[in-house]
């Protein structure tokens, strides 16, 4: 249908051409600078802050240097949890290769032997990885997801179907 | 029986939807009375209907029927009723049914009470809102039927997930469903507007009691959610960045916008083609939102049973629902009138400002939620976006919302004086700059930013009532004078400045919390002691209690403060032995504002009990943030000309009666 101009409860504007313009001009120059501010913002936080995520394999194979901030994802290996103090150590294992942790905290409540787990840290010298984050999920059969897709690309883990979402 | 009644009631709700969603709008074409005239009916018809399935569902709920699917896989017949009946939205397809009752519920709102909006804007509007309803009954219907049957029912069900058995996310979804759902009231009076191609002032003011109700139960939704992830989750962490998070985030940062753009629409007439635009938006983030919540495409820590299918399905809903409003809003938007000029210093000035960081902000949050998303769909490799990047960029770009924050009601429409302005806030300012020397000296620890965070929070909580000053003459009348005055005030005076201080509050809160927390990770021997934040913490020893349906094992500790008991705290395990499932249950003392947090870790070999404690000041400010800005909604709300009939007046005398700063 085609507009009814005689619908619209305002007469149009009285001309004011140049000013408005103007005025228009300095609107569309501060949306166009704070847009930058805030693209040129987000873009230097993603280079800066995101974190890559890995498996033990994936660090031997990549070589990736001590240093790196990472999430390391797999399972936890059986029987290799141990506590000092608050302390925990354990081992994260994608059934290929291994990765020893330190953690220093509550570990989640989902934390298991042979369940999957993601925790996020540092990458030390004599090829441990500490670990300021551990997370396992609120599901029983949580095999974190980024996890599961992983290990099942590499051919290591074979979920079953409940594994991972309901 | 009664569960197919429910069922059977869900399939008639469609038809009548269906109805409703092209009948009334036919009628707003061909100029029918008795067409439009349907739509209202239809709206109730849905509403009973809906309701009528949503009944039968709870009923199947509390006698704990276990020939339903949903009730096996949910619920357990020990568990306490307030469960049993949050159980109904506890899960994926009972939540759907709450989500097209509160949709259906929001129709009839509009059916019974806007007795004032011209027929056809009334018609088209209904029957916008209907086509929503339509795409999510038949979601519900086809792919997530709450009442699906067992041929061999069990004796026991599986028992709700133990983490959402819990008073506050019990009521977490509804409160939050308002929110989302209250959006598509903004969405189909925009899409209606575009159809009939008149959006003018009494538009905006028809908009904004609804936009204002979902604001308000968004808010008071994402508070309860972010309580309920500090108390439960057992972290400590009251804002995690997470995707599910994030999903409520966006629509509320719109939606404050549209808040403050729907203001200046209904005042002067300008920024209609944005305001439009923003209410498809929010509501496109909202349907985001439950995407997200549903398909489990990201990873977060909420997300519960989820299906893939589902997703994509929500995603055609998605799609089609935002790719046509858009494209609407596209052949449409350029034939809207444009409204009248401003002066850059000046109360549309600093709407402008604050709309255009807050969608900065939101536009920022949704780069980081989805860009993980996005680069694992191109490249195949798996990101992580923090807190970090959060905080790099939503930070920076909520500092100037909150700096001219208290600035915007003082300056007058059209054209303000900064001067005076700035003389209205010497108040606030003084306090914010004591504080922070204060703070700044005497405070020790904390990043060295901190204290000029409490000033700005001081200094927007402050300002915020620099309005009501200033039009109370306070100090410049006599006091009883300035109380008259005060009380003569419109309500949407008190509830703006209400809103504004609790965004102070939160961001004290925030910021005194995360600077000046003092933690400790230790493992107790039973008589021990740890000290925190000036408490002794002593470690009596475990013992078991019996709850309905889990076992807990309790670690009993005692606070000291100078000798003396303080409180005491009993974090605990709790094993949910229908799914054989730990929780750590939080225990948490309030001392004034401030809170200690104890949680405990898994009982050890060597009879030492791992233990995080944390003290955390001011944290309870974020909360009493967010519900001063949820009743400063309410106040707004009770505001008479909102709700009266003042869209009948000539929207034309309105702009120029209202040339002071006054509201």
């Amino acid at each position: 249908m085609t507009i009814d101009a005689s619908q619209t409860a305002f007469p149009s504007p009285r001309r004011r051409g140049a000013s408005r313009k103007r005025r228009r001009l300095a609107l569309f120059g501060l949306v166009g600078i704070v847009l930058a501010a805030a693209t040129a913002l987000v873009l230097t936080a993603l280079d800066d802050t995101i974190v890559f995520f890995r498996t033990p394999s994936e660090i031997a194979q990549r070589g990736e240097t001590p240093g790196t901030r990472l999430r390391l994802g797999g399972l936890v290996k059986a029987g290799s949890i141990s506590h000092d103090g608050p302390d925990v150590r354990f081992t994260v294992t994608d059934n290929a290769r291994d990765m020893p942790v330190t953690y220093s905290g509550l570990l989640p409540d989902l934390f298991r032997e042979g369940q999957g787990v993601v925790s996020e840290g540092v990458l030390q010298d004599d090829g441990t990885f500490k670990a300021d984050t551990v997370l396992a999920k609120h599901d029983e059969n949580y095999m974190p997801k980024d996890v599961a897709d992983r290990m099942k690309a590499q051919g290591l883990w074979k979920g079953d179907e409940a594994g991972g979402a309901k | 029986m009664i569960a197919e009644i429910g069922h059977y009631a869900l399939v008639l709700a469609l038809a009548l939807a269906i109805l409703q969603s092209v009948l009334p709008i036919w009628g707003a074409r061909v100029r029918d009375a008795a067409l439009m005239g349907l739509a209202s009916p239809l709206a109730f018809g849905q509403l009973a209907l809906i309701a009528v399935s949503f009944a039968a569902l709870t009923h199947a709920y509390v006698t704990s029927d276990f020939s339903l699917v949903n009730v096996v896989e949910n619920s357990h017949s020990a568990k306490p009723l307030i469960y049993k009946i949050s159980g109904v939205w506890g899960n994926h397809e009972g939540s759907l049914l709450l989500w097209v009752l509160i949709l259906a519920l929001f129709s009839a709102l509009v059916a019974g009470f806007g007795r004032n909006l011209p027929e056809r804007l009334k018609a088209d509007v209904l029957g916008v809102q209907a086509t929503i309803s339509v795409a999510f009954l038949l979601f519900v219907l086809i792919t997530s039927n709450p009442f699906a049957r067992l041929d061999q029912p069990p004796l026991e069900g599986q028992d709700l997930n133990p983490l959402l058995q819990d008073p506050g996310l019990a009521i977490h979804p509804p409160l939050l469903y308002v929110g989302y759902v209250g959006f598509s009231m903004a969405f189909s009076f925009a899409v209606a507007a575009l159809i009939e191609g008149k959006v003018d002032a009494a538009w905006a003011r028809w908009v904004r009691p609804w936009t204002l109700t979902a604001w308000l139960f968004l808010t008071l939704g994402i508070a309860m959610g972010s309580y309920w992830a500090y108390y439960e989750l057992g972290w400590g962490g009251f804002w995690f960045w997470d995707p599910v998070e994030n999903a409520s985030l966006m629509p509320w940062l719109s939606g404050t916008a549209l808040l403050h753009s729907a203001v200046v629409m209904e005042k002067r007439e300008a920024l209609k083609v944005w305001t439009v635009l923003l209410a498809l938006l929010t509501f496109a983030l909202s349907l985001l939102g439950t995407f997200i919540v549903r398909s489990g495409v990201l990873t977060s820590v909420h997300a519960f049973a989820v299906d893939p299918a589902r997703g994509v399905a929500i995603l055609i809903i998605l799609v089609v629902f935002v790719g046509g409003s858009l494209a609407l809003y596209a052949l449409r938007a350029p034939s809207l009138k444009q409204g009248g000029v401003f002066a850059p210093v000046s109360r549309e000035g600093a709407l402008v400002l604050n709309n255009l960081f807050l969608t900065a902000a939101c536009a920022a949050v949704f780069v980081g939620t989805l860009y993980p998303l996005a680069l694992e769909a191109v490249t195949g490799e798996k990101i992580s976006v923090g807190p970090p990047f959060f905080n790099n960029t939503f930070g920076p770009l909520m500092l100037p919302v909150m700096l001219v924050m208290p600035f915007a009601p003082l300056l007058a429409w059209k054209r303000g004086d900064a001067t005076r302005a700035l003389n209205g806030l010497l108040g606030a300012i003084v306090v914010a700059v004591v504080a922070t020397a204060l703070v700044a000296g005497f405070v020790r620890g904390g990043p060295t930013l901190a204290p000029l965070g409490v000033g700005l929070a001081l200094f927007a909580i402050v300002g915020a009532f620099a309005e009501i000053a200033e039009r109370a003459k306070l100090f410049r009348a006599s006091p009883a004078e300035s109380v008259r005055r005060a009380r003569g005030l419109p309500s949407s005076a008190w509830g703006g400045a209400l809103a504004h201080a609790g965004m102070g509050v939160t961001l004290l809160g925030v910021v005194a919390a995360t600077a000046w927390e003092s933690e400790s990770v230790t493992a107790l021997k039973q008589g021990q002691t740890v000290q925190i934040a000036g408490y002794d913490i002593s470690y009596d020893g475990m013992i078991q209690r019996q709850g309905p349906n889990f076992r807990s094992t309790v670690a009993k500790l005692t606070v000291r403060k100078d000798g003396t008991v303080a409180t005491r705290l009993e974090p605990s395990r709790r094993l949910y032995t229908a799914r054989q499932m730990d929780l750590t249950e939080s225990s948490i003392a309030t001392f004034g504002l401030s809170q200690l947090y104890a949680s405990v870790g898994e009982a050890r070999g060597d009879g030492a009990a791992a233990l995080r404690i944390t003290y955390k000041p001011l944290v309870t400010l974020i909360w009493f943030g967010s519900i001063f800005m949820a009743l400063g909604g309410c106040l707004s709300l009770a505001d008479r000309r909102l709700r009266v009939g003042a869209p009948r007046k000539s929207a034309r005398a309105l702009p120029a009666a209202h040339p002071a700063p006054a509201e």
